[in-house]
């Protein structure tokens, strides 16, 4: 017998010989208490959270909480059943009123995961015969959509403006376009030239598809996101996004004002074969998605938050992702995932957490501490996280 | 229509640069074996043959082609 699992025997050896450094698991980790948006028992130690996608620290805003318990109370633990079927209540129905009003736009459909959103909309828009043109660095679930949907895949380099017209330019008369872009690419925290990109986009013809799960809530003067920032948001025909960021729950969404765009609710299979969310979660995800269309002062804070870590680490020695910082996102650069993980153990060790990434969900096969910030991070919370970084960095040798 | 030999040789030479192990190329060559590119070589390389010949080669159509005859094979197909 063929044994399934052999194909993973190299990622578990890699697994074991990492694990027998003695570091701490970096994927295994438990949060036994978490106190607030920013601070978590782990280990029982209180630990700074420097990576959650938490970023405008809804997860515990009090109207947000008593949304849920409302609905929880009036509408029971959950739908068991399809938004076809018996799956939809008046809260899936409000949660997408919310979004339409977030963006100013006509349709919005919610799905049961931002995963699947990327997964379901892309498969069922572009079928056997379209092209899609993408990112090389895309998100697993774009690529996943991409597979699923049976289109011809063509891939250009990242953020490559370039290499992305040079294929659009090749794509056979006639043929279905799309072209996925995501606002904030969430390994390194870069956002995409998006008003050249999709300006070249609509010049060929394509659809535009724009993933803003990583700027939603903060970037743009109503935070809807990279489009909206750079001027180009109508430009845009599909923004793919979702509850489990900025607005601190869990689901996914697509907004569109496409005039057809309904019909998605009954030909999308991630939408229809699946269970809704439960009452209290879009509950939750309606009244904080209200809350941060007033949240100006919280995006300005979270600016203030990003801009004084990404220089503080700049000047104690880090390499970082980007030049200038570019989003919620500072993504330190490790030389190898070794004393990526020795420097992960060492900011555990004082009261940190954040994310280790590698591959293959990093670009160029790189190891990354991504620190993801938020909007209710003190300025002092950063100071102290700074502090942490230095000493650390100082104990693993990643710094002089 | 170039005859496929020429694009044989044009192949050969767009392989070069990225042929660090100075690997002997024939039609048999495979690129993943042979040549042990990574996925990120495979999408470099890839560029470099789509711009050589104004053609697209898809991801769909890349899981296809394992040696560079095939390559070859597909090049010409391409370009009709």
């Amino acid at each position: 017998m063929t044994d399934l699992f052999s194909k993973f025997d190299p990622l578990i050896e890699m697994r074991a010989n990492l694990l027998e450094t003695g570091v701490t698991d970096p994927f295994g980790l438990v949060m036994e208490k978490v106190v607030s948006p920013t601070v978590a028992i782990c280990n029982g130690r209180e630990t700074i959270l420097l990576g959650t996608y938490n970023y405008m620290g809804m997860t515990f805003d009090p109207d947000v909480i008593q949304a849920g318990k409302d609905a929880l109370d009036q509408f029971g633990s959950g739908t068991t059943g399809s938004r076809v079927l018996n799956g939809t209540y008046a809260g899936h129905k409000a949660v997408e009123e919310a979004l339409k009003d977030f963006y100013g736009m006509d349709h919005a459909m919610v799905f049961s995961t931002g995963y699947q959103a990327n997964l379901g909309i892309i498969s069922t828009i572009a079928g056997k015969g379209d092209y899609i043109v993408l990112d090389i660095d895309s998100h697993a679930s774009i690529w996943d959509g991409c597979k699923m949907g049976d289109a011809e895949v063509v891939p250009f380099k990242h953020n490559d403006l370039d290499a992305m017209e040079k294929r659009l330019k090749r794509i056979p008369e006639g043929a279905g376009k799309l072209v996925v872009l995501e606002g904030v690419y969430s390994m390194l925290g870069d956002i995409a030239p998006l008003k050249e990109m999709i300006a070249v986009a609509k010049a060929h013809g394509a659809m535009v598809l724009v993933d803003e799960a990583h700027s939603m809530g903060f970037i743009g003067p109503n935070g809807r996101g990279v489009a909206e920032d750079q001027g180009v948001l109508d430009q845009v025909d599909f923004v793919i996004g979702t509850f489990s960021k900025s607005v601190g729950t869990v689901g996914g969404f697509c907004v569109s004002n496409h005039p057809k765009f309904e019909i998605m609710r009954l030909v999308c299979r991630p939408y229809v074969f699946t269970a809704s969310l439960p009452p209290s979660v879009v509950a939750t995800a309606a009244t904080s998605i209200r809350k941060l269309m007033h949240a100006g002062n919280k995006r300005a804070h979270l600016w203030e938050n990003s801009r004084t870590l990404h220089k503080g680490l700049r000047d104690a020695g880090f390499q970082l992702g980007t030049t200038e910082p570019q989003s919620a996102i500072i993504s330190v650069i490790m030389p190898d995932l070794e004393r990526g993980a020795a420097m992960w153990e060492a900011l555990l060790h004082e009261g940190l957490y954040v994310n280790l990434a590698r591959p293959p969900a990093t670009p160029a096969g790189m190891t990354l501490l991504r620190c993801s910030l938020c909007a209710e991070h003190s300025a002092e919370q950063v100071q102290t996280i700074i502090g942490m970084f230095t000493r650390a960095g100082r104990t693993t040798g990643i710094i002089g | 229509m170039t005859d496929r030999s020429e694009i044989y040789d044009q192949v050969v030479a767009q392989i070069a640069p990225f042929n660090k192990k100075g690997v002997k190329l024939s039609e048999g060559t495979t690129f993943a074996g042979d040549l042990e590119w990574d996925s990120l070589t495979v999408m470099d390389f890839v560029a470099a043959i789509e711009d050589e010949f104004d053609i697209i080669i898809s991801m769909n159509m890349q899981a296809e082609i394992e040696t560079v005859g095939q390559l070859v094979d597909a090049v010409v197909k391409l370009r009709g």
